[in-house]
């Protein structure tokens, strides 16, 4: 039940993108079409559950014991972007159709600040390892809620007459603001 | 008196400073770093005590990068240009930990989250990487001082119609609105209100732009005229890092 909790409160109510602000760049810049904010979204549920596993192992048996977690915000880093290349190889190898319905998005998110703002949020709320990767799982699935619907209503503002000083990211934004207090009404639920 | 070579230095170190505040600001210009920007600006002291910390990192960043950029192997820059600002990025958490523990408090995950701020990464990319130490310092403060100022203005504006006051340090403020009768419209300082007042300042910078004849601000990923990303130098743009996956993917 508590581990419901947190993957409900992460995916929605705490949302990463429309509460948190973390990961705005591939939320605003991904999302023109449904189909490659879904790719998208794919990739970061599986680079962010992955990383948050890993980081939340580190911390707890290699950082915690030496008395380094002074370094974690370098150390996380490091682990993220070695791990992003990693899981790249390893889908070339094993899946190429995988790779290529995913593996375009995969450079994008090493310095997708979503990644790393899990790693340390979950350090920082004292979430053990399987806490920390339902938290980093739900987590990315709210960024995949909000980036797909995102992409549904720019597909259709492409249609609209848009004021002109409006056209390009002021719309978007406006666009997020909205969907953003939308969410707020999740705030209730917990 | 001054020799040609160093009037010739000066002159490139305003020139940048010139380019980070105005021309290239990063936050209305470029709409780069956008996590930050839109997550701290709740008050205009967070905007400073942000935007602060941001520049004196991108500065000692680029300052080390450019005094390393003929020793860091091309093949292993990005990984080695992410430790040297993340080290950074530590001792300026540590020392705002200590001596400023309200703005500290504040901040929260935002502090360590700088290493990830596409600013300084783009920055030690475009710039730092390729020129010399001199300019690549001025290179970093104009473009600090640009998102400080950017940040700030946010921050100031959030502040005063969601809050009623200006320059509230959580105690006391400049002025304060709300003794007067003012009602503050609290969503504006809540996580909408966020998108709201950067997508009206993005309005009018658009605007003034239109005025001058310049391009507007767009979703970065398709910045240039024809969609292509050729004449950017901002490589960890999302837009342009899968522009170029997928050329080499059709390729």
């Amino acid at each position: 039940m508590n581990l419901l909790i947190i993957a409900v409160a992460a995916a929605l109510v705490n949302n990463v993108v429309l509460s948190q602000f973390l990961g705005l760049c591939p939320f605003l810049g991904v999302s023109k079409k449904i189909n490659t904010a879904a790719g998208m979204g794919g990739a970061v549920i599986g680079v962010i559950t992955i990383a948050s596993a890993f980081c939340s192992l580190i911390y707890d048996f290699i950082l915690t014991p030496l008395d380094l977690t002074y370094l974690n915000t370098i150390v996380f880093i490091v682990v993220i972007a070695a791990l992003v290349q990693f899981v790249e190889m390893l889908l070339k190898k094993t899946s190429p159709a995988l790779y290529e319905a995913l593996g375009v998005y995969l450079p994008l998110i090493t310095t997708n600040c979503a990644v790393l703002g899990i790693a340390l949020t979950n350090v920082q709320n004292g979430y053990n390892f399987i806490e920390s990767v339902v938290a980093g799982f739900g987590t990315a699935v709210g960024f995949t809620i909000a980036i797909v619907i995102m992409a549904g209503i720019r597909e259709r503002i492409e249609d609209n007459d848009v004021p002109e000083s409006f056209q390009g990211m002021p719309i978007v934004l406006l666009t997020a603001g909205l969907m953003s207090i939308a969410f707020f009404g999740f705030s209730g639920i917990l | 008196m001054l020799r040609q070579w160093e009037v010739l230095q000066l002159n490139k170190c305003i020139e940048r400073l010139y380019n980070g505040l105005i021309k290239e600001n990063p936050t209305f210009v470029l709409t780069l770093g956008m996590c930050p920007t839109l997550a701290v600006t709740t008050s205009a002291i967070n905007g400073i005590g942000m935007g602060l910390s941001s520049t004196v990192v991108l500065v000692m960043s680029n300052l080390m990068i450019s005094l390393l950029r003929k020793v860091i192997p091309d093949g292993v820059r990005m990984p080695a240009f992410i430790v040297i600002v993340a080290s950074f990025v530590t001792m300026v958490q540590f020392l705002m930990q200590g001596f400023l523990p309200s703005l500290y408090e504040s901040l929260g995950i935002y502090i360590p989250l700088i290493v990830v701020n596409c600013i300084i990464l783009g920055r030690a990319e475009a710039y730092a990487s390729k020129n010399p130490v001199l300019p690549s310092i001025f290179d970093g403060l104009g473009m600090g001082l640009g998102f400080t100022a950017a940040i700030t203005i946010l921050g100031a504006l959030r502040e005063l119609i969601g809050g009623g006051t200006i320059l509230s340090t959580g105690s006391s403020a400049l002025v304060d609105f709300t003794t007067m009768g003012y009602t503050p419209a609290s969503i504006f300082i809540l996580a909408p209100g966020a998108f709201f007042v950067l997508a009206m300042c993005i309005a009018v910078m658009n605007r003034i732009k239109k005025k001058h004849g310049m391009e507007p601000a767009q979703v970065p990923d398709y910045c240039g005229k024809d969609g292509s990303c050729a004449s950017c130098s901002n490589s960890m743009c999302g837009g342009k890092a899968m522009i170029e996956a997928e050329a080499k993917k059709e390729a």
